[in-house]
């Protein structure tokens, strides 16, 4: 629609203490979410991947405050909401909404389904009693589940029913943004694919934009135009869907695709199988955070942080076989690949 | 051979077939009722309770002889179809004094609990909630509360207070405010990092809302099971302060008091220490009986 994002992260940081002693002091951080830049634009999805731990879902939560940011600004509709007082902040969350990961945990198991989709109507006074007992009709046949529903409580209904009943909750608002932390990785496959394809009929019926965080490289793959991968509280590339999947440009997004399987048994391919665990975001390792996994690393990369920047057009990498510290990247590349091979 | 063709025989079922084989809806709270009743010793314990309650209801038409007055031809008679107790060392009607006392021993366990339940319940949710200092402050207060063995703190309140039924109702009140304080401070807390607590945030729920539709409801089963649980145990430390001469002062016909004046014809008359024992006993089981059935109704690990 307009150049302008819907969404605006600039330089979010999330650093947790770690207390420690008889009086709880803080003797450490956790960077959770170290300096994370993006843009999100009005009715695109954005997804975001990352092995668990790397910080994505407290990004997501950051972004609405649910958990409160370190640091940062979050610009949604070119305004500052990190630092809104609560009021404002309350009336904001009507525009954002969240779906969360597990629909076991996410619904009040003593309040009926009835009661859970007219909450959001209620706090922000959107509808008359009778009004709202109509508008939680509509939106459950809107997400496939019969108005008798309505009545009955969390715990009678499937995995599957209740992720439909925390897109409702989210939906039931008319927000612009929902978040959706990894709103099909607790679910079955068979019902994940129901899932994700009533989410994308969602979005283009309402006109939603979504930020779509995953593990699961497929269904992110299904579902985003653009995709942020994150490695240890930072987001390492971001670009196009198709351009990340046919060039990653960071070695950590190259071995991330190496290890989406292969459906057909003939096709041959080389798994890029990384040594070593991920550091532990209390001590991140200095330079850039990939050096002592990645099979490119060079001298500059355990002393410098690369910054995230533009390689190609709308594709965008943090590793210095990219930059110019990186000298000859391409041809060292070229190199240790063929010493691979 | 026949090819098995999911997608045809056991098609996914639609998301409206699946509710409706769902059963009918029940709240919570009701199925949590429906499997209590299917304990059979919490249904004992209700009838337990239930009568007592029934006869402290109707205790002036079921008595057949006036609380306090004293028969002093009749003293320490045996059982008999006249006095159904026998009498005590001052000819008064052992039965009439018990169905008395039931209304005694109800009302200190209904205002003691009560009353422990109302300050705990206030003191638990401000610690649990804005922790911190609030938190730290309250939390020290109960634990130095519960260092002292709880009778000896009750003596002690009534000690300052005075001895009589109302002030020994308030020492059992005081000293069960930091059980119920620390059960409803623990639940808050954990309620409070409940994902569909961050779920009600995030829809834009003010905190004092989320406290009272989403904390509180969902911390009142261990709350519950606690003050059945108190009922007894408050039945229980009314009676040892009225046997302690610390509670109820005579003529009031408390059970405990009861057992205190007999107790030096527990052999000659033991039918004088028998009854109100037995009622004391028979109360706090039926309490307990409740109580333990309660909990495990309202555990949500029973759930299927």
């Amino acid at each position: 629609m307009t150049d302008q994002p819907l969404l605006k992260v600039t330089n979010l940081k999330k650093y947790f203490p770690i207390k420690g002693g008889i009086l709880g002091r803080p003797v450490g951080e956790v960077k959770a979410v170290d300096d994370v830049s993006f843009d999100v634009f009005e009715g695109e999805v954005l997804g975001i991947v990352g092995e668990s731990g790397c910080g994505k879902s407290t990004t997501g939560k950051a972004l609405l405050r649910l958990i409160e940011p370190t640091a940062g600004g979050v610009h949604f509709q070119g305004k500052d909401i990190t630092t809104l007082g609560t009021d404002e902040m309350r009336k904001v969350r009507r525009d954002m909404q969240i779906i969360f990961q597990d629909p076991y945990a996410s619904l009040n198991p003593r309040h009926n389904i009835g009661k859970i989709l007219s909450e959001p109507l209620l706090v922000h006074g959107l509808a008359e009693k009778k009004e709202r007992t109509e508008k939680v009709h509509e939106i459950l046949r809107i997400v496939g589940l019969p108005p008798e529903a309505a009545d009955r409580y969390p715990h009678q209904f499937s995995g599957g029913q209740r992720q439909r009943i925390g897109i409702a909750r989210a939906l039931i608002v008319r927000p612009k943004l929902i978040i959706c932390d990894e709103p099909v990785s607790a679910l079955d496959v068979s019902i994940q694919s129901q899932i994700l394809n009533l989410m994308e009929d969602l979005q283009e019926e309402f006109g939603l934009t979504y930020v779509f965080i995953a593990h699961d490289l497929s269904v992110v793959k299904h579902i985003s135009d653009r995709i942020a991968v994150m490695y240890l509280g930072k987001i390492v590339e971001l670009a196009d869907r198709d351009d990340l999947y046919d060039r990653p440009l960071h070695p950590y997004t190259e071995s991330l695709m190496s290890a989406v399987p292969e459906p057909d048994p003939d096709v041959k391919k080389e798994r890029i199988v990384l040594e070593g665990d991920v550091p532990s975001p209390s001590d991140p390792p200095p330079g850039c955070p990939f050096h002592n996994r990645c099979p490119y690393v060079m001298d500059v990369c355990r002393e410098k942080v690369p910054a995230l920047e533009a390689v190609h057009v709308n594709h965008y990498a943090a590793c210095h076989l990219h930059t110019e510290e990186g000298g000859d990247a391409d041809a060292s590349i070229n190199h240790l690949k063929g010493e691979k091979a | 051979m026949e090819t098995v063709r999911p997608d045809k025989q056991t098609p996914i079922p639609s998301p409206e077939q699946e509710a409706h084989t769902v059963p009918a809806p029940a709240s919570p709270w009701k199925e949590a009722f429906r499997q209590l009743r299917r304990n059979k010793l919490a249904v004992v314990g209700m009838f337990i309770i239930s009568f007592f309650i029934l006869i402290a209801v109707f205790a002036p038409l079921l008595t057949p002889h006036q609380v306090s007055t004293m028969n002093a031809a009749d003293r320490l008679q045996g059982p008999s179809a006249d006095y159904w107790f026998g009498t005590d060392d001052l000819g008064r009607d052992i039965f009439t004094r018990i169905v008395y006392g039931a209304r005694i021993s109800l009302m200190v366990g209904f205002f003691a609990v009560t009353g422990a339940l109302i300050f705990g319940s206030m003191l638990g949710i401000l610690a649990g909630y804005f922790g911190r200092w609030v938190d730290m402050l309250i939390s020290r207060v109960f634990d130095i509360m519960l260092a002292f063995p709880s009778i000896l703190l009750a003596i002690a309140i009534v000690a300052i207070l005075g001895p009589s039924l109302q002030n020994a109702l308030i020492a059992i009140a005081i000293i069960n405010i930091p059980i119920f304080g620390r059960l409803v401070r623990s639940k808050v807390i954990s309620i409070r990092e409940e994902e569909y607590i961050m779920a009600a945030k995030a829809q834009g729920m003010k905190s004092g809302r989320i406290l009272v539709h989403h904390v509180l409801p969902n911390s009142m089963a261990p709350i519950i099971v606690q003050a059945t649980l108190g009922f007894g145990t408050a039945i229980l430390e009314a009676a040892a302060l009225g046997f302690l001469g610390l509670g109820a002062q005579p003529p009031t016909p408390e059970w405990g008091r009861m057992l205190s004046d007999a107790r030096q014809y527990i052999t000659s008359a033991p039918w004088t220490v028998l009854f109100p024992g037995l009622s004391i006993m028979l109360v706090v089981l039926g309490f307990n009986m409740i109580g333990d059935g309660l909990r495990d109704a309202l555990d949500p690990k029973m759930k299927h």
